[in-house]
């Protein structure tokens, strides 16, 4: 109701309120603050993965293995299938009075597809999981913003928690050590 | 007995005074820096070995495989030997990427970027020579199982086939692999660059990478996945190309060690490529403080490993051909050694066997210009074990009224020649356009880049300290 309200007044809709911190310590401490005070809808931003933030953000196991196993079983099934329909099914060939069923023989070219179909399971489950690609994004609004792929740390609270007030989460923000803080407009 | 011993701590992977905003100019900024000079000399040169390349194999086409040195009874010549020997140099760029990394062993960041490029610049070369050696090019869709005129299959019995899927899937996964690395590096560098169609094409490329915590949970499970997956992969696909060999019943080639040691050949060779264009590319482009000598040293140590399993399967091949008791086995080898090719096998064994010995001193193999020296005689040695192992057995096999005498011709001699106007030219453009270096995973292995490395109340960095066991004396 509120944010319908906002977007109806304003042209512009907030976003979120988007934070800096200035070192991974200090971006996972904000994590642990910002979870605890019962926020979902966050998300912390590093030039790299930072070790224990999965746990400061309580993530779920990523659901990225069973993509893959199941891309996995595929590739393998389908390799099955496809060599046995075109050396004993579809067309048969008699090499010096072999069997037709020389499975030992298939075995690299089944293994090589049972990978490959595991690879773009890895590959492309992972940016369906990231919802990537994403061509714009409110975030990419900031001009600060620029430094979470060189050397900024940043910590976004997104108006769609339930929870979300602007000036409440500012000055949660700030006490957790925030060296500037901003709201993020949808352009 | 009472021995005094001290801590040796692990060299830092960083040379200099770094943080993570400098190390990301120092990477980024060859690509966002206007063009070097020296850099269009080079791919001006590389666009006429490249050119070579395509009149060759335009020639090829028109003319037939004649044009090669290949008749009765060697088949199979420089074309096979190119084949094996670009897609040995392309292991290492796995080795690196995946081993290295299910392995821990964290001084890869600097190098595996890299190395990556290098494994797919090579697989590209190394796939042009069996596609053209086919005779009728236009029919190459025959290796694949798709329908044609004929109504037929491939023969998946055959070792030359697995040979089409290993390559194919090979260099798939590998471009799969080092695209994923690269993603959070375009989106760096689209966060950096200046110009309107700069920030276009690499924000395209980013796919709107933002470094979300959230994303990089999936990201590192995708990359541990595919690291898992590539390392079987890079095993399996030399060891295919070996059975290419070892399936027939040629005399030396019809033997169970080629597939251990095909890839430690293979490993051998890229490894030795990987420090020949590590070396110019780190003194051009001022990298020195990410790739270092300690990588350098560790990379000559693996090469010594792998270079002494080389010379253990050579001593081995022998042996066996003997323990066999099979003649043609036995006449084999002893006619690789003395035989009519006995100059092309002992450039091998000097190469390849007695030349990576010599990084046992350590002072040898933290010398930067001997390693260069090095990894270009290790790449000789092994294309000449390639063309030990491919041309001595098909000329002299079984019958020595068959007997033949191999030469390559001008053609095949330009097309191999060719096939580097490729490699640089690609690879120039990686230079040129691409961080060079994992820039987001080497950050990563940064001390700073540990929570814990900062002081619970001021949150400033502090240097971490590694605490030292006092040795147990009872024991010792």
């Amino acid at each position: 109701m509120d944010s319908q309200m906002r977007t109806s007044t304003s042209e512009k809709s907030l976003y979120g309120v988007l934070a800096e911190f200035r070192n991974p310590k200090e971006l996972i401490d904000a994590a642990k603050i910002v979870n605890k005070n019962g926020y979902r809808k966050f998300d912390t931003f590093s030039p790299f993965p930072i070790h224990g933030m999965d746990k400061a953000m309580s993530l779920q196991k990523s659901k990225l293995g069973w993509i893959v196993i199941s891309h996995g079983l595929l590739g393998f099934a389908g390799a099955v299938a496809m060599i046995y329909w075109m050396m004993v099914v579809d067309y048969p060939l008699n090499i010096s009075g072999k069997t037709l069923m020389n499975v030992p023989a298939w075995i690299p070219v089944i293994f090589e597809l049972t990978i490959l179909l595991s690879a773009f399971g890895a590959v492309f489950g992972m940016f369906f999981l990231n919802g990537l690609p994403k061509l714009n994004h409110p975030l990419f609004n900031s001009e600060n913003f620029k430094k979470a792929t060189d050397d900024g740390f940043f910590v976004c609270i997104e108006s769609e928690d339930p929870q979300f007030e602007s000036e409440k989460v500012q000055k949660l923000l700030e006490s957790a050590g925030a060296t500037n803080i901003e709201e993020i407009y949808d352009a | 007995m009472s021995k005094t011993y001290e801590y040796v701590p692990e060299p830092a992977l960083i040379k200099g005074n770094h943080d993570f905003k400098s190390i990301t100019a120092l990477v980024t900024d060859i690509n966002l820096r206007p063009t070097p000079k020296l850099w269009y000399v080079a791919f001006g040169i590389s666009n006429i070995l490249l050119l070579v390349l395509l009149i060759s194999i335009a020639y090829l086409i028109w003319e037939g495989i004649g044009i090669w040195g290949l008749n009765q009874p060697v088949g199979w010549g420089w074309a096979i030997i190119n084949f094996v020997w670009w897609v040995g140099i392309g292991h290492a760029g796995t080795l690196i990427s995946a081993i290295l990394f299910l392995f821990r062993q964290n001084w890869r960041t600097a190098i595996n970027r890299f190395a990556e490029a290098m494994t797919i610049f090579a697989v590209m070369c190394a796939g042009i020579f069996p596609a053209i050696h086919v005779g009728r090019i236009w029919v190459i869709y025959w290796v694949f199982p798709l329908p044609n005129q004929m109504a037929m299959w491939p023969n998946f019995n055959s070792p030359l086939l697995w040979d089409v899927f290993a390559v194919s899937t090979y260099f798939t996964v590998s471009f799969l692999f080092w695209y994923v690395g690269l993603v959070p590096d375009l989106a760096t560098i689209r966060d950096r660059i200046k110009s309107k169609v700069g920030k276009l094409v690499y924000g395209g490329f980013a796919l709107g990478w933002r470094g979300s915590n959230r994303h990089w949970w999936n990201y590192e499970k995708s990359y541990m996945i595919l690291a898992g997956l590539a390392t079987p992969l890079v095993l399996s696909v030399h060891t295919i190309v070996s059975f290419d060999f070892a399936v027939s019943i040629i005399p030396g080639w019809h033997t169970t060690i080629f597939p251990p040691y095909f890839v430690a050949g293979a490993v051998f060779s890229g490894f030795a490529m990987v420090l020949t264009l590590m070396i110019i590319c780190r003194k051009i482009y001022g990298l020195e403080d990410i790739m270092t000598v300690d990588h350098i040293e560790k990379m000559n140590i693996i090469i010594l490993v792998t270079g002494s399993m080389v010379g253990f399967a050579y001593i081995m091949e022998f042996f066996i051909a003997w323990y066999s008791g099979v003649e043609y086995e036995k006449a084999i080898f002893i006619l690789r050694a003395i035989g009519p090719y006995a100059w092309a096998y002992w450039i091998m064994i000097t190469c390849n066997v007695i030349s990576p010995q010599l990084f046992w001193s350590k002072k040898l193999r933290r010398s930067v210009g001997f390693t260069f020296f090095i990894s270009i005689v290790v790449n000789i040695g092994m294309w000449f074990e390639r063309f030990v192992i491919t041309v001595t057995s098909l000329s002299q096999d079984f019958l020595p009224s068959s007997w033949g005498y191999y030469s390559p011709t001008f053609w095949d001699i330009v097309t191999y020649i060719g096939t580097f106007g490729l490699f640089f030219t690609f690879f120039l453009l990686f230079l040129r356009f691409l961080p060079m270096v994992a820039v987001a995973e080497l950050k990563g292995v940064m001390p700073q880049a540990d929570p814990h490395n900062y002081d619970e109340v001021t949150g400033e960095y502090k240097e971490p300290v590694v605490k030292i066991p006092e040795p147990r004396k009872d024991s010792v």
